[in-house]
């Protein structure tokens, strides 16, 4: 005999997850009080915003499913953001809240609000419970549902009777039987063979990698492949780390802020070999004029992500990882293309990127010193805007799932909080958050989380007083006309030091690295305020709607 | 761009109707017509869905579709040979002498019952495609249409071919 609430916890357990992010409530006391002894540890953070972002940086992290857990009403409400950054990013956390008792359900009844409702477009699926005896049915599905296929957030909403609901006999169920429900994880054979044929018969190939690799921990096969074939590689945002940042094939991101290289191999490529990625637009500008004389070969676990903005020659649903080997076992070593390495060789070269070495405290020069320092042995958390440009730009990310970062939905706040969830899943490694002034403060009253777990999350503030991504678009586009997006000062140190957290304040190019060792060597958590030069702009950048080789901040394709 | 009639089987679960209403919607994809019933499984329930698009347009309905957990298989029926029936109840004013005279001969020319017969009006229900029903409804407003309600449109396909899960 158990209640619906120890069903719940039990049935976390089985699941393999060892740490919730919450925040108690009024109706979610039930499962709280579960939570008291029990072996399942919790986070009690400051803001629900920040147990969805914390489940999610877990989840990226780890490669696990991430668990959050919220009250009816506000906190679930709360939750919402994080639920649609984990969707728009395609990450696996299962989020609980609790909800009114079922006779008050549709009743305006005291923090009530119809949270299946919310996140109907938000989740991979949602579920309202009604009986205690669905509880560990319903757990085990979520698990599955979240973590497999394209992941992506499901929601359970627990009445209290739910959780307060006696079942006499618990069946924890093994398999999970869903009729509407079935990914398709190998390629089809005609059309893998079909894409070693075009890939065999191309000048000017390029692989464009995504996230999906990262997510289905395709990495190795990835540069396998590209290795074998001489084929160069950019990534999306979502992708970076699935191929070695110092690595010859790798062109680095594409697309509105990618390096000129990759742009310039996209724009005359003859084949592009996507992997993983969905044509998002901030990649491909203007879509028709994106790989224009290129064949597609587009790999992706999602059937509907196939067509959906650009035209596919050879298209492949399954599991990423499953298609490359397939791949592997069929292609032949094959001599590169000489003339195309050649000039993409050219264009990294002539072409790298760049920024003003005059000996002012430039951003990019402080990523440039975090990659000395951490070698890419870290976990590197952005916020939203230029910080998380210029970490994408500048550090050499080593090994998948060491980046973490709010790509679809762009959510500014989640770094910090997603830094913590982090940590949780690799404590083995130090976890920085690269964070701009505007979106720390979005979710900064996470430092009373981290002082009071002593979590050792490293929060390096590139602080230029402005929303500095909106402000560029402003300098840029609307005639340096800066509405609203000039902050004033914080001094940052002040308030990490209000929380029991050390910081320190650098203005200067020689502070920067034994600010840094400082934050590595330190116990705890630490805050550095980087006073950065206040109008840098994150260069080359493609102005929305035009195709990815008219950039800014850029020069001719030599 | 065509009106395509797509055959939904799902699980006869609560808010699966707002799953796919909610998916149209947010996708940009306009609902020409909704049927809902239950079916030949026990457990489920086909939804009978009217959308208007280009062949691009359809297939992406189709696959976001799909992504549902609750929706266990999609058939577009317009690619088949297939019967499609939808039903209308009208009420007409027709006042006892030609008028009425009148409207009973029409609906007897469109194959329409009377199922209610009032001082002042009738009640047709005819059953066809979605044309037959327009034309009936276009002859009988010289009289007077005071009410009109249709259902969505259902359709079946030909022969033994079947758009459920043949279990």
């Amino acid at each position: 005999m158990k209640t619906g609430a120890k069903i719940l916890v039990e049935s976390l357990q089985r699941e393999g997850v060892d740490i919730l992010f919450g925040y108690p409530g009024g109706v979610v006391l039930p499962i709280y009080d579960e939570l008291y002894d029990s072996s399942l540890k919790h986070l009690l953070v400051r803001h629900e915003q920040a147990a969805a972002h914390a489940a999610d940086g877990y989840a990226r992290a780890s490669g696990k499913v991430g668990v959050c857990l919220a009250t009816s009403g506000p906190g679930a409400c709360n939750l919402v953001t994080g639920i649609a950054t984990a969707y728009m990013d395609s990450v696996p956390i299962v989020a609980i809240t609790g909800q009114v008792p079922t006779n008050l359900l549709g009743n305006d009844a005291f923090q009530e609000s119809d949270i299946t409702g919310i996140t109907l477009p938000i989740t991979k699926h949602n579920y309202l419970l009604k009986d205690a005896k669905d509880v560990a049915r319903v757990v085990k599905e979520a698990f599955y549902i979240a973590g497999t296929g394209r992941p992506g957030p499901v929601l359970i909403d627990i009445p209290k009777d739910v959780s307060t609901g006696i079942v006499e006999k618990v069946v924890y169920p093994e398999t999970v039987h869903l009729r509407g429900y079935n990914p398709t994880y190998k390629g089809h054979r005609r059309q893998i063979e079909k894409a070693i044929d075009l890939i065999a018969a191309a000048e000017r190939p390029v692989i464009y990698a995504g996230g999906g690799v990262i997510a289905s921990n395709a990495s190795a096969e990835l540069v396998e492949l590209a290795t074998i074939l001489s084929i160069p590689v950019t990534t999306t945002l979502m992708g970076i780390g699935c191929i070695p940042g110092d690595h010859p094939l790798n062109l680095g991101m594409l697309g509105m802020h990618g390096t000129e290289y990759a742009n310039f191999a996209i724009t005359e490529s003859d084949l592009l070999i996507t992997i993983g990625a969905r044509f998002d637009d901030r990649v491909t500008g203007k879509a028709d004029k994106f790989a224009p004389n290129a064949k597609i070969i587009h790999i992706d676990i999602d059937p509907a992500e196939i067509g959906k903005n650009k035209r596919v020659d050879v298209p492949i649903v399954g599991d990423t990882k499953l298609v490359l080997k397939d791949m592997l076992a069929l292609v032949k070593k094959a001599g590169a293309k000489e003339a195309w390495q050649k000039r993409v060789k050219h264009w990294k070269q002539h072409h790298p990127l760049k920024y003003k070495k005059d000996g002012l405290l430039h951003p990019q020069f402080i990523i440039q010193q975090m990659n000395e320092l951490l070698k890419g042995d870290a976990i590197i958390v952005s916020e939203v805007g230029q910080n998380q440009m210029w970490t994408a730009q500048w550090y050499r990310f080593k090994n998948p799932r060491t980046w973490i970062t709010s790509g679809g939905l762009g959510t500014m706040g989640y770094g910090f909080p997603a830094a913590i969830g982090a940590h949780f899943a690799r404590p083995d490694l130090p976890v920085f958050d690269i964070a701009g002034d505007g979106s720390i403060q979005m979710n900064i009253q996470e430092m009373g989380t981290v002082a009071a777990n002593k979590i050792p999350v490293k929060i390096a503030i590139l602080n230029n007083r402005y929303l500095g991504m909106v402000r560029q678009w402003q300098e840029l586009f609307f005639d340096r006309r800066y509405s609203y997006t000039e902050l004033p000062a914080v001094e940052f140190v002040k308030i990490a030091n209000a929380y029991g957290i050390d910081g320190v304040k650098v203005e200067s190019c020689d502070d920067v690295m034994p600010a840094l060792k400082a934050a590595l060597d330190c116990d705890g958590p630490f805050v550095i305020d980087f006073r950065i030069e206040r109008e840098e702009n994150v260069f080359p950048m493609v102005p929305a709607g035009a195709a990815i080789n008219e950039m800014i901040g850029g020069h001719e394709p030599t | 761009m065509k009106p395509h009639t797509l055959a939904v089987l799902v699980e006869n679960k609560a808010g699966v109707l707002s799953r796919v209403s909610g998916l149209f919607s947010r996708r940009g994809f306009n609902i020409e017509s909704l049927a809902v019933g239950t079916c030949e499984e026990p457990g489920m329930s086909r939804i009978t869905i009217v959308v208007i698009g280009d062949d691009e347009k359809i297939e992406q309905v189709m696959k976001q579709l799909n992504k549902l957990i609750d929706i266990v298989k999609v058939t577009d029926l317009t690619e088949n040979e297939r019967v499609e029936r939808e039903l209308a109840l009208i009420k007409v004013a027709a006042e006892p002498g030609t008028s009425r005279a009148e409207v009973m001969q029409i609906a007897q020319i469109f194959r329409a019952q009377i199922v209610d017969v009032g001082a002042k009006s009738v009640i047709l229900q005819v059953v066809g495609d979605t044309d037959k029903i327009d034309a009936l409804e276009k002859l009988l407003r010289q009289y007077g249409v005071k009410e009109l309600v249709r259902t969505g449109r259902i359709g079946i396909l030909r022969g033994s071919k079947v758009t459920g899960t043949g279990k």
